[in-house]
């Protein structure tokens, strides 16, 4: 268990490396000179020397190669050329909103997908079932920000019972924040809950079959204990794979959504970043995300060792 | 390991999981798939799947007949009727520049198709390449499945974003953006399926034969390993779809003033009060097609891969 621990820990190194090259190229795939590239237009020509310098860009590419890894190591992301600051602190300040919608939605993705999925199991190949699995192709053929812009227009437009857009910072008060990111979360979270309904019920379907499903109901036991005791355990595990992908998919969609719902956080901060080509802070917000996305499924990967003692990773 | 029939590898598919997880894609391996003919009649009897085609066909046709389903200039503009609502002159009303928005939505779909196909074709390409000689060549594996677990570490829609930051905003990048966030997707698959495959009988007679490395490779494991990366490729296409919506919604995918659903659907944001049918129309379009396609990908997978029944959709990358 302990090698595996390390091992699974130690397997992050290379992709990480791979991770921070990507991010390497990105800046030379831009047209022009890397270092006017991050410098910003508005550089002098005494910038782009000096920065020219500090970045060893007058060295190899393998070389700038490797002070790009040391820098990282040092968690130096770079400088925003239109924001002043460090691209770490940017992305800390944006990160309050981008937190907050991405861990609502997951919430909502399993208090929607995991009933739902277990629901449509338990009474497999009825009409609840169908209808279930029928609303979840539906909610994975809906883009994210089209059921935004739909929630927009009926929820704050024609309705009137929500904020068309904007967000309540969580200093302004616990009710009021999550009021600002009710729709945003909705739209996230109701889209990926059609996912996680779908892998619980067929994991669910998977168990149901098994042998000690089949002596649990011979001993006599309820459907409910059956369903809800014995199966739920062991059906949960590849769901919670989809939870560690869906969380993911949520920082991805939260990028889009933001935009939807005019929130200020690090989806916006990378568009906007974008459309200025504001390299550094593309680089880093690209990169960060990257790392949390891979902690993420470290975690997941660990989980299952708390979760299913069958689990001994060996070898 | 996890026990049983449980195993998360059936999830690894389409799955962006990063790094190495234990139960790896070998599972989902080739499975023997009918004869043409039986297949075809298999697929028509699952009335979604017919469902799902038949929407696939029609956004093709209306893909390709573009032109003559919309006779006015998709990028014509004409200022006195800005922001019009529906009427039998434009009857799905026209956007801020006096544009009509059926046209938009029709030479949108054109783009969509075009899309879609070309990031299919490209991550086949790369997908199939990739995965061939990493499940082939043991020595090659580590070090190319490594590269591609650090580029699924990127959320897809992220790494598009960066990309086109870098390439700037045309169609070619975004099919060139999207294509490479799924060759290693693809290439997963491939391999998984290379590993079963390698080991069969057959190609181990056609080595002991004397058959060159690119002969085996080409006439006996890659016709094996097919059907899962043909399911993959319908949800790949569904994704790319969303992608390319996503991408232009955001303002950095296809340039504005070309037709397209999520640059129609950027605009509509601005004239939601307005202007709801700016959002509503092209937002239908772009939900029938990607229904279209998970329900004919849906029924795909159930006839050539049985293993990952029920599992995954597409259209959860924007």
């Amino acid at each position: 268990m302990k090698t595996y621990l390390l091992r699974r820990a130690l397997a992050i190194i290379p992709v990480m490396l791979v991770v921070a090259t990507v991010s390497f190229v990105l800046i030379r795939l831009a047209p022009g000179d890397p270092a006017s590239v991050l410098a910003g237009p508005d550089a002098t020509t005494e910038d782009l020397a000096q920065l020219r310098t500090a970045l060893g860009m007058d060295q190899p590419l393998p070389v700038q190669l490797v002070k790009w890894y040391a820098r990282l190591a040092q968690g130096d992301l770079g400088q925003s050329i239109f924001l002043r600051r460090p691209v770490l602190q940017a992305v800390l300040e944006r990160l309050e909103p981008t937190l907050l919608l991405t861990l609502w939605g997951t919430l909502l993705a399993i208090l929607i997908g995991v009933p739902a999925g277990i629901v449509s199991a338990r009474y497999h190949n009825t009409a609840v079932d169908q209808s279930f699995m029928a609303l979840a192709l539906f909610g994975l053929s809906i883009p994210n920000f089209l059921l935004g812009l739909v929630m927009i227009l009926v929820f704050g437009v024609w309705l009137g019972w929500l904020p068309v857009s904007g967000y309540v910072p969580l200093d302004e008060g616990v009710w009021l924040n999550a009021r600002s990111l009710l729709m945003p979360a909705v739209s996230l979270g109701l889209v990926q809950s059609a996912l996680v309904a779908r892998i619980t019920r067929s994991s669910m379907l998977d168990v149901l079959r098994e042998q000690y499903i089949l002596s649990g109901r011979a001993k006599g036991l309820s459907e409910r204990a059956v369903v809800y005791k014995h199966a739920l355990k062991n059906a949960i595990i590849p769901t919670l794979t989809v939870i560690g992908i869906t969380v993911a998919l949520l920082i991805g969609g939260a990028v889009v959504i933001e935009t939807v719902f005019n929130i200020p956080g690090v989806g916006r901060l990378i568009i906007s970043a974008v459309l200025r080509r504001d390299y550094p802070v593309v680089q880093g917000v690209v990169l960060l995300i990257a790392v949390t996305y891979t902690v993420i499924n470290l975690l997941v990967d660990l989980a299952y060792l708390l979760i299913d003692p069958r689990i001994r990773y060996t070898g | 390991m996890p026990g049983g029939n449980l195993s998360p590898s059936a999830l690894v598919a389409e799955s962006s999981v990063a790094a190495s997880r234990p139960a790896a894609t070998a599972g989902s391996g080739a499975m023997p798939s009918p004869a043409g003919g039986a297949a075809l009649r298999a697929l028509l009897r699952r009335r979604t799947a017919v469902l799902g085609a038949l929407i696939v066909a029609v956004n093709l046709v209306v893909a390709v007949a573009a032109p003559a389903l919309a006779r006015r200039d998709p990028q014509h503009l004409d200022v006195r009727v800005r922001l019009a609502a529906p009427t039998t002159t434009h009857w799905m009303g026209t956007d801020h520049f006096g544009r009509d928005v059926w046209s938009r939505v029709v030479h949108g779909a054109r783009l969509s198709m075009i899309v879609g196909a070309s990031v299919v074709g490209l991550s086949f390409v790369g997908g199939l390449l990739f995965g061939l000689i990493a499940g082939y060549y043991r020595r090659l594996d580590n070090p190319l499945m490594r590269i591609m677990d650090g580029l699924m570490a990127f959320p897809g829609i992220i790494l598009a974003i960066a990309l086109m930051a870098s390439l700037g905003p045309s169609v070619l990048n975004v099919i060139f953006a999207l294509g490479i966030v799924y060759v290693p997707r693809v290439a997963r698959i491939v391999r998984g399926s290379v590993l079963v495959v390698r080991e069969s009988p057959y190609v181990e007679a056609a080595r002991a034969l004397g058959g060159l490395d690119l002969r085996i490779l080409g006439r006996h494991v890659l016709p094996n390993c097919l059907s899962p990366v043909i399911v993959q490729g319908t949800f790949i296409f569904a994704a790319a779809v969303l992608g390319e919506a996503a991408l232009s919604f955001l303002g950095v995918g296809v340039p504005p003033q070309i037709p397209s659903w999520g640059n129609v659907l950027a605009e509509g944001r601005l004239y939601l009060q307005q202007a709801p049918w700016l959002t509503l129309f092209p937002g239908a379009a772009i939900m029938a097609g990607i229904l279209g396609l998970n329900l004919f990908g849906d029924g795909l997978r159930d006839l050539l891969d049985p293993k990952l029944r029920g599992v995954h959709g597409a259209g959860r990358e924007a």
